[in-house]
């Protein structure tokens, strides 16, 4: 019940029409290895506005994955905020995160991370396992997303029958299940083959066309070539943050 | 409840995908839980044994019998219970509902060709009602036949068989020692009686005769010479046993106390027990508890052994699965739907445990049956020195152990289960996504 109305109050956020998915602000993380501290990043502010399509570059070492964690509610930063609707993630416990994670993002890997035993529909429902949303209702909207992505004829196949794009489509459909604030997308297309890899980001743009906010992380040029704006990180700052293509308001209406 | 139905399914899922190391696992439950089955049937069979013993000697009785002391005590051969004692007791012990005096003497019947060695034993009409004797044909001894010391008897059914097979016993007359008696009733056949320890041994009823008291004074007399080669015996001996029926079952014990000192006032010699059936119910007491002990370390150590092996497992499947521990957490599992996910996971192994066991308490009759039959094949001198109580056991089952069993199973899943689910949910979600 009390997820139901949250998910709700999200939908009346988004029909705003300038409404953030996040907004980053002074965000540092810090780690403590062996006895030193390491600043991983020091004061990265952003804002993700609805519908936009972000990717974020940087070498090995500039702060790339522990933004993603942040961003993935996978972690909390070590100082500054991270807004995600009226919520501040830096302020999560550890359950409240879980929910976050649950019903706010769609997680998209580089490795597709699957679930091995379970078929392409179980796999898609699992988020909403988690969130308490399991019902009739939900499950017909998994095998929708299934057909959405194209699989609609393997519902019931395990992931290992699968290639590896089609793997990565049920990710993606897995990723959308909970209705999220935003895709995170880690190097996506990183394990596929050229011809995959533009089926992949042929699909996250249609997504995006659609009206959902969706960041990728990725080290390869031509990958964020095709998003509309690249932020590359180095040192654990902001280095540029370049717009490519127009982001309209408009744009950013949910189906 | 779906949602707890689903961790279920899932579970069994994943536990099929190792189906030899889950069995393994199972087994050490199993054994507990079918321990546990097994003693309480144990303990069950052994009571209900104890119960029917204690019903067949008479519940309410105390039994006093003449004990042959050693022979140097013994002045021209005279010793035991006298008359006298069971005038006595009669006229002094107020909770003595009826009291027989029983006198038994080795003796060969006859009838026409047909001979049996066999016990004559001489009582009083009252016989049949204190120790639970059933009359078959005819009629049993009267007050009448003891006051005119008639020369009549009653059989025991087996006596009843040998000397007359084809039947129709009644009205016969059977030759002890020189004299003919008219055989007046049959009894219906009555189980032996096991051994109480002490002064009671174990007694088969199966060749008795019974005749009055008096007559058998009378005719045998008191004194009775065992000639056998090399060896002259003498023993006077006027009653071999009482046996009392105390009017109330709380007054047992008791009665038998003053039993004991009102008869021990007239006797020099140690030459009289006093025994009570009751006892049986201390002695299967300690029999059961010896049971229960034994079995209770069999299986209490099964079970720890076997939940040693489940948290053993599940450390291992927590292990190996971090990378779906991972995954879970990023897609929203919090902590504690990681726990339950594990803790299901070994409860279900245990529960499965725990079923298979019942299964196995369920034969736990043949199985005890066939184990008997092979110890008493190898070790047949062993065997002889067990209590009747445990040689003859017959389990039965307790129905409330099946719930038990399945309580037990479920403690011990969750027990040795919380340890590898916490540590699973302990893992941080970054790291394990990272493990492969």
């Amino acid at each position: 019940m009390q997820a139901k109305n949250h998910t709700e109050n999200l939908g009346k956020e988004n029909r705003s029409e300038h409404s953030l998915a996040a907004r980053l602000r002074d965000l540092s993380k810090d780690y403590v290895l062996s006895g030193e501290t390491v600043h991983a990043l020091r004061g990265v502010s952003f804002d993700v506005p609805q519908g936009d399509f972000i990717s974020i570059m940087g070498p090995s070492g500039s702060g790339k994955s522990t933004l993603l964690n942040l961003l993935g509610c996978l972690d909390r930063p070590t100082s500054g905020t991270f807004l995600l609707g009226g919520d501040d993630v830096a302020h999560m416990n550890d359950d409240r995160l879980s929910e976050t994670r649950a019903s706010r993002i769609g997680f998209v890997f580089q490795s597709y991370n699957l679930l091995p035993a379970l078929s392409v529909v179980e796999n898609i429902e699992v988020p909403l396992y988690y969130s308490g949303q399991l019902n009739a209702a939900a499950r017909n909207r998994c095998v929708e997303l299934a057909e959405m992505v194209g699989l609609g004829s393997r519902l019931d196949h395990r992931p290992s029958e699968l290639s590896g794009g089609q793997q990565q489509r049920v990710a993606i459909a897995r990723s959308l299940v909970n209705d999220p604030r935003f895709i995170l997308a880690d190097e996506p297309t990183g394990n596929l083959d050229s011809a995959t890899t533009e089926e992949i980001l042929a699909l996250l743009a249609q997504l995006n066309d659609e009206g959902r906010t969706i960041i990728i992380v990725t080290h390869e040029p031509d990958v964020a070539q095709q998003t509309r704006r690249t932020i590359v990180l180095l040192d654990g700052q902001i280095l540029s943050d370049e717009r490519l293509k127009p982001w309209e308001a408009g744009s950013a209406q949910l189906s | 409840m779906g949602s707890w139905f689903r961790t279920i399914k899932l579970s069994i899922k994943s536990l099929l995908l190792h189906p030899m190391r889950s069995a393994l696992t199972v087994l050490g439950i199993f054994i507990g839980v079918a321990s546990v089955i097994w003693l309480l049937a144990m303990g069950e069979g052994i009571g209900r044994a104890a119960q029917e013993q204690i019903a067949s000697l008479g519940a309410r009785n105390v039994i006093v019998r003449t004990i042959k002391p050693s022979s140097d005590d013994v002045q021209d051969g005279g010793y035991g219970l006298t008359r006298n004692d069971y005038v006595r007791l009669l006229a002094t012990v107020p909770t003595i509902d009826k009291a027989i005096p029983i006198r038994i003497v080795s003796q060969e019947f006859r009838y026409k060709t047909r001979n049996f060695e066999g016990r004559l034993v001489g009582s009083t009409p009252d016989y049949p009602l204190v120790t639970n004797l059933v009359q078959d044909q005819g009629r049993f001894l009267t007050d009448s036949d003891l006051e005119r010391e008639r020369n009549y008897c009653v059989l025991a059914a087996e006596s009843a068989e040998r000397l007359f097979p084809s039947g129709n016993a009644l009205g016969k007359e059977i030759m002890v020692d020189d004299t003919f008696y008219k055989v007046v009733g049959v009894m219906q056949p009555r189980a032996p009686s096991a051994g109480i320890g002490g002064s009671l041994a174990a007694e088969d009823f199966s060749s008795d005769v019974y005749v009055p008291i008096t007559t058998l004074w009378r005719r045998i007399g008191d004194m009775i010479v065992i000639t056998k080669p090399g060896q002259f015996q003498r023993d006077l001996v006027e009653v071999s046993q009482i046996t009392i029926q105390v009017d109330r079952r709380e007054r047992v014990l008791q009665t038998a106390d003053i039993v004991r000192e009102t008869i021990a006032l007239d006797h020099t010699l140690e030459d009289f027990g006093v025994t009570v059936p009751l006892e049986l119910l201390q002695q299967a007491e300690t029999t059961r508890l010896m049971f229960i002990l034994f079995l209770g370390m069999i299986a209490t150590i099964s079970l720890v052994v076997g939940g040693i092996g489940i948290m053993n497992i599940m450390l291992a499947t927590v292990t190996e699965r971090t990378h779906e521990i991972g995954i879970r957490r990023a897609l929203g599992a919090k902590r504690q739907d990681i726990t339950r996910q594990f803790l299901v996971e070994s409860t279900v192994l245990s529960l499965a445990g725990g079923l298979l066991g019942v299964l196995g308490g369920l034969f736990c009759r043949p199985l005890s049956v066939a184990a008997r039959s092979l110890l008493e094949h190898w070790f047949p001198q062993q065997m002889e020195t067990l209590p009747d109580l445990i040689r003859t056991v017959e389990p039965q089952l307790v129905s409330w152990s099946i719930p038990l069993a399945f309580a037990i199973s479920l403690v011990v899943g969750i027990l040795f289960g919380v340890y590898p689910a916490l540590r699973a949910a302990q893992l941080d979600p970054i790291e394990a996504l990272r493990h492969e």
